[in-house]
């Protein structure tokens, strides 16, 4: 099963990234994702399909200093 | 008065960089506001699912991020984090932190230069949080930085100024705008900081852990202002005899 921000999530599994950061509560506006340890174009959010190998890091901006 | 801070091209009138770690989302808005910043650093994390809130929700309009890379332990992962920092669309900005010491968090001279390099012929501006050590200094003006962000003291001590003669020398050989960063505690230490001839200071712990962080964000404006002054207006002598600043004629007794 998939893993995202290092979790198992065997819900994810086939499919698309776009409907699993809705279904998941991401902001998708204020987030960036490294797909299989690449940075992933928000224009492909809609166009990939998460399989069981993926490895997917959804990152966002916090307090820092 | 015409002076600004210029970092990478892009020009400032404030020279306050302001943290935005350890205090609430309700209050960044005030702190952003009192400190008259027009910059704030930020930390790139795994996302929150579930609808929380966004801190750039929270940031006033116009305000410059400067991403860091906190929780890069070597070169390679400090580009990892900038570039995801610049796939959130919100600049080239990116202050490089390194860190494998999780004691006093002191910054990997060696590997920041290594970041540095390969981000800035990427086209990010640079900013190298480091310790104040010369050859490290001259390295990352050789690599690219937009400016040297030397520690005062160990990040979230509030310690003041212990790197004082250290960061002087900086000051005084490097010519790139130097960024006072981590361990300033008070307003007065930005303040004699800023009279030292830094170009700014970056402070997040010394406002959060304030008492009332509105008032200590202000209070460090008026601080890091009046240091910038003094020091363009150059301060005045220091002798070792008293030197009288009345006339010294005309006394009642004569």
């Amino acid at each position: 099963m998939a893993i995202i921000c290092g979790k198992s999530v065997p819900e994810a599994d086939g499919k698309k990234l776009s409907e699993y950061i809705v279904s998941a509560g991401y902001n998708a506006g204020r987030i960036a994702v490294e797909y299989n340890g690449e940075i992933l174009p928000k224009a492909d959010y809609d166009k990939t399909v998460i399989a069981s190998s993926d490895d997917i890091e959804i990152v966002e901006f916090m307090g820092g200093g | 008065m015409d002076d600004k801070l210029i970092l990478g091209g892009h020009e400032f009138t404030s020279r306050f960089i302001l943290g935005s770690g350890k205090y609430s989302l309700d209050l960044i808005k005030a702190a952003v506001e009192n400190a008259g910043a027009q910059i704030i650093t930020l930390a790139l994390r795994r996302a929150n699912s579930g609808g929380a809130a966004n801190i750039l929700d929270y940031i006033p309009e116009g305000v410059t991020l400067l991403p860091n890379t906190s929780g890069a332990r070597n070169a390679e992962e400090a580009v990892r984090i900038a570039r995801l920092s610049r796939e959130l669309g919100c600049g080239d900005f990116v202050k490089i932190e390194v860190i494998r010491d999780s004691k006093y968090l002191l910054p990997d001279n060696y590997e920041t230069i290594k970041a540095t390099e390969i981000l800035a012929k990427e086209g990010f501006v640079v900013l190298p949080y480091m310790y104040p050590d010369l050859n490290a200094a001259r390295d990352l003006v050789n690599a690219g930085a937009a400016a040297v962000m030397p520690l005062a003291a160990p990040i979230g001590t509030n310690r003041g100024l212990c790197t004082r003669d250290f960061i002087k020398i900086l000051i005084d050989e490097i010519d790139l705008p130097i960024i006072v960063d981590a361990g300033i505690g008070k307003p007065s230490q930005a303040c004699e900081v800023m009279e030292m001839g830094a170009a700014a200071v970056m402070a997040n712990t010394a406002i959060a852990t304030a008492g009332n962080i509105p008032a200590m964000a202000e209070a460090f404006r008026k601080a890091i202002e009046a240091g910038r002054t003094a020091y363009l207006a150059k301060t005045g002598r220091v002798r070792e005899t008293a030197s009288a600043s009345s006339p010294l004629t005309g006394f009642l007794h004569d």
